[in-house]
């Protein structure tokens, strides 16, 4: 099974290109293609986990690997290969395609062929950027998922979709190719080096820059990556594309998209740059921390709740950031964790907009109110995934965040004690959403005759609670995989930083890295 | 015999040429002659030669010499060439347009391009230019009852004359200081003599820069662009935005690459603020246009930017990436302005940006194919216009030029806005209820996809092209 992760990569392609072919000019075989498309992305899935299966958490850092010249001249291959970090944002894209193309079946009325046509072609550039090991590779799969998104967007979305559609993918080129650039130049400074043009990832790892050229290629990095997260001040596309967006096509971005900028950082950004990584990280780690905070402060005072979870977004991804840049192995396979979880609850919780909004043909707060005595099987999700979402112990958004505070606190406490006010936000923004929404008496005469779920929902919505109950109560089942790919993520960054002495605040932050508590690890609520 | 050989392809285009003339004279008045297959024999017939005459070197009368470099031009005109003919029957009967003088014209105007990539004799360039240029001049204004493309083919001769002069002038000054048009004496001459830099140097290098600057559209000798590519009929566009850039980038390169390399301090500045300003204005002022035929007409300037930070860049990687991005962004602009060729009425032929809308509902496969051509030109992965730019890119970083590579990319992010305008138009506005595009006929639905085709393969599998453009530029560099 020696190609698996290509066929990972390609199944939804396969799936996307046959689609092409069944003729559906006036929506007669709507169903057919809704269920093939469904039926490659289960496919899919299935063989992420395999993938799973397969790998060895023991083994050789990367697995799977496959390699093949490509552009033999300039030393490009399609080179690809997981570790534990990739096989389970790999397994997480997989799990949420699905739901997501179930969700649309309520919604997305028009041209279903090419809807589903673009999901699959996302879910494919989406796989290849976490699996890919050649920078070019990664950057063409980077980009080209821009273009699926902006169709998803544009055409589906709601009524400022061609807005939102441009701006998110203006934004996220303007700092995609500031990356090409450094790319390029990483690949020439190779050269220069070894005589030879390498794309190679681990090859462009044994790379010693000279400090300057560090930061500068740091900083085309990381603001690629910055903005996708997105991290405060570059969130502004985000709400837009959230609100937006389909119910499937918020459902990805939140699940996946944004993992892609927080996955940048953990393989790229900090490993090839370790010393300006060092320089950056505490301005890093004070725009996540401002993120957390303002994000769940304007998140407070949304009235539609899609949006509220759009910025609600921001100030998780803040946390992950957070974690990151603490560079241990407590704060970075929180952060990890949290990418895990944010794409479980606030998928779902994107789903349960949809849901509520697919009703009601709105998604104001205000609108609603008492649904728990007309819906009690939606509200009991709604309430699963909210308390996941604040980080309950016992579910899994808890594990994260007190991984990625304890990572944090070991490195500096302040950003520590600041971010903590943000799992309190959290609680205040979305329990009020939440009790505005379904408590009090039934006082829109609208919702008064609301359907509860339907088989298809609990479908697309069931696999999220579930996995939102196991990963609060077996983390280890995730953890395990993770723990050698971050360990060797967070040498990797301290053996390019012991090279200068640390002269950033903190000094207490060098003991942080530090071979890793096990006990602190694998915390059990 | 022998001394012909180098000159094969042009002589075959040139009897094609002459052949649809004579054959245009004996046809009767409502006789169908499939013209245009004259053309199309002789194309392939070039290409044939050009196949022959690969990694041979052979030289002509001293003059013309038919490296590979020249060879790879040549299939970029063979393919411009075709794409142009098979896309043009549709227009030549819905205009009523003369089919027998308009194939020969683009058959001359193909043969003098790849004498211009040929040539080794700066009198030979500008001759050469000269049988390109006439022949899209009276191309731009072959629609003669038509006010704007008379308007349009004025203005580009006249300027186009202009320009030719100052070239002559440039071929005259360098004559003054090396006393030879031919360009291996000009490269010997400048690399052995050092008082060769001096007023007269500049003039004669400044003059042939402003000469080849307003063949390939260049800031600030761009003005003619966007009206030449707006009166022209849309198919005629296609043709000249790609085929003459391609000549005039060839001839561009081989004369300050290898002739004035030596004196490359002298005029790298100035064209590096040349292109500078090409990709600034062509996608700031790009971004404003409602007619489609005049945005791609920007766009047809910034290209040219990005092609002179080839040149700027002067390195291998930069000469064999200025090959590829002309042959991507040949079929991509071929491709692009056929779309709109074929969606033209007589009653609606200009292209407004207004006439994409809702083309998804009514046309959902020209639809396709017009994103796919757009996101080339944008520079999206994964089509041959990725691939180009990367490599342009990749060569200007390589010599340490990371201000044009970054100016480079950031301005192809703002041209982005503006193809995905007419995305959006396409797939997200409904369409006007009074206008109904006409249907894609099979030779032009055969004729686009191959083009689509070949832009995903370039973009996909771009290694084998990559290492003929390589071998290109060994023969003379």
């Amino acid at each position: 099974m020696s190609s698996l992760l290509s066929l990972v990569i390609f199944l939804p392609l396969i799936g996307a290109v046959a689609l092409l072919f069944i003729s559906n000019r006036d929506g007669e075989r709507d169903g057919l293609i809704r269920q093939v498309a469904l039926a490659a992305s289960v496919v899919t899935f299935g063989a992420t986990l395999a993938l799973w299966r397969g790998f060895d958490p023991m083994g050789p850092e990367f697995q799977f690997v496959e390699r093949r010249p490509w552009i033999p001249i300039y030393g490009i291959d399609y080179y690809i290969g997981i570790d534990g970090i990739s096989l389970l944002l790999i397994v997480l894209t997989g799990f949420l395609t699905p739901l997501a193309l179930l969700s649309s079946w309520g919604s997305v009325k028009k041209k279903i062929k090419e809807f589903s046509i673009f999901m699959l072609l996302l879910e494919a550039a989406m796989l290849g950027v976490f699996a890919a090991l050649d920078l070019f590779l990664f950057y063409i799969f980077w980009d080209a998922m821009l273009i699926p998104m902006y169709f998803l967007i544009g055409i589906w979305g709601y009524d400022r979709r061609i807005y939102a559609a441009i701006k998110f993918i203006l934004y996220t080129m303007a700092g995609s190719v500031l990356m090409l650039i450094a790319i390029l130049g990483l690949a020439f400074v190779h050269s220069s080096a070894t005589g030879n043009y390498t794309f190679d990832l681990l090859k462009l790892y044994e790379l010693k820059l000279a400090p300057t050229t560090q930061m500068w290629f740091f900083l085309a990095f990381t603001l690629a990556f910055a903005i996708k997260v997105p991290l405060f001040p570059f969130h502004t596309w985000l709400p837009d594309a959230h609100v937006e967006a389909p119910t499937a096509g918020s459902v990805i971005l939140a699940g996946v998209l944004l993992k892609m900028g927080t996955y940048g950082l953990v393989r790229f950004s900090f490993p090839l740059f370790p010393e300006a990584a060092m320089v950056f990280a505490p301005w890093l780690a004070g725009l996540a921390v401002i993120g957390i905070i303002y994000g769940a402060l304007v998140a407070m005072v949304q009235p539609d709740m899609k949006k509220l979870v759009a910025y609600s977004s921001v100030s998780h991804l803040g946390f992950v950031v957070l974690g990151i840049c603490a560079v241990n192995v407590q704060g970075v396979s929180g952060a990890v964790y949290q990418m895990l979880n944010h794409g479980v609850s606030t998928g779902a919780l994107f789903m349960i907009c949809g849901m509520l909004s697919d009703r009601r043909h709105t998604r104001l707060i205000s609108e609603f109110g008492g649904l728990k005595s007309v819906v009690p099987k939606l509200t009991a999700a709604f309430m699963l995934i909210t308390l996941s979402s604040i980080a309950l112990p016992g579910l899994n958004g808890f594990v994260g965040e007190f991984l990625i505070l304890l990572g944090a606190y070991r490195w500096d406490w302040r950003f520590a004690t600041l971010a903590a006010s943000g799992v309190i936000l959290s609680a205040v923004y979305m329990l009020w959403m939440f009790q505005r929404v379904n408590y009090g008496v039934v006082t829109n005469p609208k919702n008064e005759h609301l359907p509860d779920m339907s088989t298809r929902e609990w479908w697309m919505l069931g696999p999220t609670l579930v996995m939102a109950v196991v990963m609060g109560v077996v983390p280890n089942l995730f953890l395990r995989p993770m723990e050698p790919a971050v360990e060797r993520m967070v040498q990797r960054v301290q053996a390019g930083q012991t090279r200068t002495v640390r002269a950033e605040p903190g000094a207490a932050g060098t003991q942080a890295f530090g071979p890793a508590d096990p006990e602190a690890r694998a915390p059990r609520p | 015999m022998d001394n012909l050989q180098a000159i094969m392809p042009m002589l075959i285009v040139t009897l094609a040429a002459a052949a649809t003339m004579l054959a245009e004279s004996f046809r009767l008045k409502d006789e169908r002659m499939p013209l245009g297959g004259l053309g199309l024999i002789g194309l392939v017939g070039a290409a044939a030669a050009s196949i022959l005459l690969w990694n041979r070197n052979t030289t002509s009368f001293g003059v013309v010499q038919s490296d590979n470099f020249a060879l790879f031009i040549n299939f970029v005109l063979v393919a411009v060439g075709i794409l142009t003919i098979l896309l043009s029957s549709q227009v030549i009967d819905r205009e009523e347009l003369p089919a027998g003088e308009y194939y020969s014209l683009v058959l001359f105007s193909i043969a003098g391009m790849m004498l211009m990539a040929a040539a080794t004799d700066l009198l030979l360039i500008f001759l050469a230019l000269e049988v390109m240029s006439l022949a899209v001049y009276v191309l731009t204004g072959i629609r003669r009852t038509d006010a704007a493309g008379t308007e349009a083919a004025f203005k580009y001769f006249l300027l186009g004359a202009f320009s030719s002069a100052f070239f002559l002038y440039g071929v005259a000054f360098t004559y003054a200081i090396v006393h030879s048009t031919r360009l291996e004496a000009v490269a010997l001459a400048v690399a052995g003599r050092s008082d060769v830099s001096g007023p007269l140097t500049w003039l004669a290098v400044g003059l042939l820069l402003v000469g080849f600057a307003f063949k390939v559209s260049a800031v600030p000798f761009h003005m003619w662009t966007p009206d030449a590519y707006e009166g022209a009929p849309t198919v005629v566009t296609g043709f000249m935005s790609t085929g003459v850039k391609a000549a005039a980038f060839a001839a561009f390169v081989r004369v300050f690459l290898s002739s004035f390399e030596p004196l490359r301090g002298e005029w790298v500045t100035v064209l590096s603020w040349i292109a500078v300003a090409t990709m600034v204005v062509g996608t700031v002022v790009g971004v404003a246009q409602s007619n489609v035929k005049r945005m791609l007409a920007y766009s047809s300037i910034a290209h040219a930017g990005y092609l002179l930070v080839g040149i700027i860049a002067g390195n291998a990687s930069g000469k064999s990436a200025i090959l590829f991005y002309l042959l991507a962004y040949a079929l991509t602009n071929v491709g692009a302005f056929g779309v709109t060729a074929l969606l033209a009425t007589r009653e609606r032929p200009r292209g407004d940006l207004a006439d994409f809308a809702g083309l998804w509902h009514s046309r959902p496969v020209m639809a396709a194919l017009m994103t796919i051509f757009l996101l080339s030109l944008g520079g999206f992965p994964p089509t041959a216009g990725f691939v180009a730019k990367w490599y342009v890119f990749g060569a200007a970083v390589q010599e340490q030029l990371y201000g044009l590579a970054i100016i480079g990319v950031l301005t192809s992010v703002v041209s982005v806005f503006y193809y995905l305008r007419i995305v959006v138009l396409m797939y997200m506005t409904d369409s006007r209820a009074e206008y109904e595009p006409p249907r894609l006929t099979a030779t032009g639905l055969a004729t686009l996809g191959v083009a689509a085709a070949t832009v995903f393969y370039l973009g996909v599998l771009p290694a084998r092209v990559i290492e003929l453009a390589t071998r290109s530029i060994d023969t003379i560099f």
